[in-house]
């Protein structure tokens, strides 16, 4: 009759080893495409936000000019206000950029700046969006008032959203920084959210266009 | 490591672009560059916007330069030119729905004066 092996467990008086710190992120496992799955999981849900905000902009398009009642657009809308807007947003795309490099090359201080100056101009976005959505309410425009009213707040309210959520993520990239979980080998983490923060800024491209510049 | 090495070592222009290309992205420079093309076509379509001589193209001119503006920030900003082709499938599918649920539903709305003039 065959024996088992039995496993013996020796005490060998020695304190078991501590464990380290554990590192924000480790290196990704072996994935069948090669690819780090987090970053794959990212553009796929890009791809579902743009179905979500291509849906939101079709709707902005089919009601486009068929409100019976006003405020109309060319009515409420301050172009030369909303293109400092979007250079608000296109610049933080730029700082985004140079935070994700400034941690590729290990400059942690130099990505906090960056990451600093990203969250510090999507918060003037917002601000900005803030004013222009009390003034266009000031004006008699709300989300009830007529057809443009509803799509033209449903569409930027939520791309708004979106920002805010990114502002928050950036923010809460600093903080790991500063507290010292955030270094060159968790560049991905920065990478990741720079996709979300540039998605961000290439829907406000084409709002800005379609429903801004386009004439009515 | 040999990266920070490198970084740090590397004071003469153009480090940083030798490093980035390590990871397969642009440096800082190509950004700064990059960046300043957004703002002058940003420039450009208001500018257009407020010209009445380009009235009549004005909705192609605008599509046009928004479409290079969506490409330049995907490819470069976001690394679709440089990272593998899985990512450009991926992200492009959500894209070409999106584009046919706005295509579609303007023309089932009769938003394009051409299904009108059919019909």
């Amino acid at each position: 009759m065959a024996q088992t092996a039995v496993p013996v467990i020796v005490d060998s008086g020695a304190p078991p080893p501590v464990a380290a710190e554990a590192p924000l992120v480790l290196e990704h496992p072996h994935t069948s495409t090669g690819l780090d799955n987090r970053k794959l999981l990212m553009w796929a849900f890009l791809a579902s936000d743009c179905m979500f905000f291509g849906t939101l902009i079709a709707t902005y398009m089919v009601y486009k000019n068929r409100s019976l009642d006003g405020p109309l657009p060319r009515e409420v809308f301050d172009v030369p206000y909303t293109s400092v807007s979007a250079f608000v947003l296109l610049l933080s795309s730029l700082t985004m950029v140079l935070a994700l490099s400034s941690i590729q090359r290990g400059e942690e201080r130099k990505m906090r700046i960056w990451l600093s100056a990203t969250a510090l101009l999507g918060c003037v976005f917002l601000g900005g969006q803030f004013y222009e959505f009390t003034s266009f309410y000031r004006e008699g425009l709300s989300l009830s008032r007529n057809l443009f009213g509803s799509t033209f707040f449903t569409l930027t309210g939520f791309h708004g959203t979106h920002v805010a959520i990114g502002v928050f993520w950036l923010a809460s990239l600093v903080t790991h920084s500063f507290r010292g979980r955030l270094h060159q080998e968790h560049s991905l983490l920065v990478e990741i959210a720079g996709l979300y923060w540039h998605f961000v800024d290439i829907v406000w491209i084409l709002i800005f266009t379609l429903v801004y510049l386009i004439p009515d | 490591m040999t990266t920070l090495e490198h970084g740090h070592a590397s004071g003469h222009g153009g480090g940083h672009e030798e490093h980035a290309a390590e990871h397969g992205h642009p440096g800082a420079k190509t950004y700064t560059i990059i960046g300043v093309i957004l703002a002058v076509i940003t420039l450009a379509e208001v500018f257009f916007y407020t010209q009445e001589a380009v009235l009549a193209f004005l909705v192609p001119l605008l599509l046009l330069l928004s479409a290079a503006k969506f490409a330049i920030v995907v490819g470069f900003y976001m690394h679709l030119r440089f990272d593998n082709p899985l990512f450009t499938a991926v992200f492009g599918f959500g894209l070409v729905v999106a584009a046919s649920v706005i295509t579609a539903l303007m023309f089932l709305f009769g938003q394009y004066p051409l299904p009108q003039h059919i019909g």
